[in-house]
């Protein structure tokens, strides 16, 4: 029986992704160009996060009231505690599939999700790398 | 190994296709039953590469597989006057007959996947009689749009970068690194606009609902085979075409997702293998099923 994800273990989950992105050298220089101020993650209360030259520099579970965004994913501790699973099923391997199947919702300015689209799965799916290593 | 050969050749056919005349890149290996290869949307020949030198498979099948025009080696007509490329169901299914036609191929298998899963439909609404077998792979009558392709082609997003992140997505993620890798490169080096014409015949003139009901699996067989990580066409799309198509046969591919003839060609050949054995049999006793 599956377990029934833990949206307190999604929000610590995404709170190591700045450290993970300063550990992954590539993927910076993948979003070298990129410039944002974006929301990502759990549907309910998404973190801030301010991207300069592929570099977090802001990433804040409680934002200032009336902050401005450009685009916004936000999806379901299922779908989150899915995507990160060390080899993930069916339908939960992809930002888009994840939407596809209304378990996650992209919203906003989506040009800059566009133009820097492997970059986001990659540095989403940064959390799924420290699961393998739990679970090896 | 060092300085190993690979046993395809490629060449050019020149193929007249509705008036206009294409230089049409394939490559071929093997002897025996003509097994024409269609790639998928934006990509080209290259994703068969595994399968035109499978030591095996080409004993039975003289495997083809082509770049369709504005793909690949097969450069645009020289009629083209640089309007929008959009294909269309009509000229996807003349360029193909027209090609088995130039080559002049007996009653060949034509093998497709993604569009050319659901042209394979096509062929089998329209033209049995003219094929020995026909097999889908990531087919199906329709499937539901899961984004927008204007962003496939505009100048302030990269084409290459967005076209292989978006489908990067359809990859199983059990396919090794090197080929998911090879699988993407692929989408990087397509034309501009060229992916979103062909999606132009997926997402708005190939529709295929209410039509596949046509098909005559007694005239030729019809082989339906999906990855279980497709989420563009789903095994559940494929179930739902196959089940309008008497005597349709539908293998869902676990670990697979939308590309698995090159995302990850050892475990496509465990699904694909058996298809091929069956239609060679078939072929020897054409009283048995596949009408040869």
């Amino acid at each position: 029986m599956t377990q029934a994800p833990n949206a307190d273990a999604v929000t610590q989950a995404f709170s190591d992704i700045p450290a993970l992105l300063e550990a992954a050298p590539a993927l910076q220089t993948r979003g070298r160009f990129l410039d944002c101020d974006c929301r990502l993650g759990p549907m309910e209360q998404p973190f801030f996060v301010s991207i300069r030259a592929g570099r977090i520099v802001e990433f804040t579970a409680q934002p200032s009231l009336m902050r401005s965004w450009r685009f916004s994913y936000r999806a379901t501790p299922l779908a989150w505690s899915g995507y990160w699973k060390p080899m993930p099923k069916p339908g939960f391997h992809d930002l888009l599939a994840l939407t596809k199947r209304g378990e996650a919702v992209l919203e906003g300015d989506l040009h800059p999700f566009m133009t820097h689209l492997q970059y986001f799965k990659d540095l989403l799916a940064l959390p799924r790398l420290r699961q393998a290593k739990a679970a090896a | 190994m060092n300085g190993e050969i690979e046993p395809m050749v490629g060449r050019y056919v020149h193929v007249d296709i509705g008036g206009d005349m294409h230089r049409i890149y394939f490559e071929e290996n093997g002897s025996g039953i003509p097994l024409v290869c269609l790639h998928t949307a934006g990509a080209d020949g290259r994703q068969w590469r595994h399968l035109l030198t499978d030591r095996e498979l080409t004993k039975n099948f003289r495997i083809i597989a082509l770049d369709m025009p504005w793909h690949g080696k097969s450069n645009p007509p020289a009629s083209w006057n640089g309007d929008e490329y959009q294909l269309t169901t009509k000229r996807y299914t003349e360029t193909i007959r027209a090609f088995c036609k130039a080559l002049k191929l007996d009653k060949p298998v034509v093998m497709g996947c993604s569009i050319g899963g659901r042209i394979v439909l096509n062929l089998a609404i329209d033209h049995p009689a003219e094929f020995r077998a026909l097999i889908g792979l990531e087919a199906a009558d329709f499937q539901q749009p899961w984004y927008d392709t204007t962003w496939l082609n505009r100048p302030d997003v990269h084409g290459g970068e967005v076209c292989a992140a978006l489908v990067s997505g359809l990859i199983a993620p059990q396919s090794p690194k090197a080929t998911r890798d090879e699988t993407l490169w692929a989408y990087k080096q397509g034309g501009p606009g060229v992916f979103k014409g062909d999606l132009y015949f997926y997402r708005v003139d190939g529709d295929l609902r209410g039509k596949v009901q046509k098909i005559d699996t007694a005239i030729c067989s019809l082989y339906l085979l999906t990855g279980e990580y497709d989420f563009s066409c789903t095994p559940e799309d494929t179930r739902r075409t196959a089940a309008a198509i008497p005597g349709a046969r539908v293998t869902i591919m676990e670990e697979l997702g939308h590309f698995p003839m090159s995302e990850n060609p050892e475990q496509f050949r465990r699904y694909i293998a058996p298809v091929l054995a069956e239609i060679t049999k078939a072929t020897a006793s054409p009283k048995q099923g596949v009408h040869a």
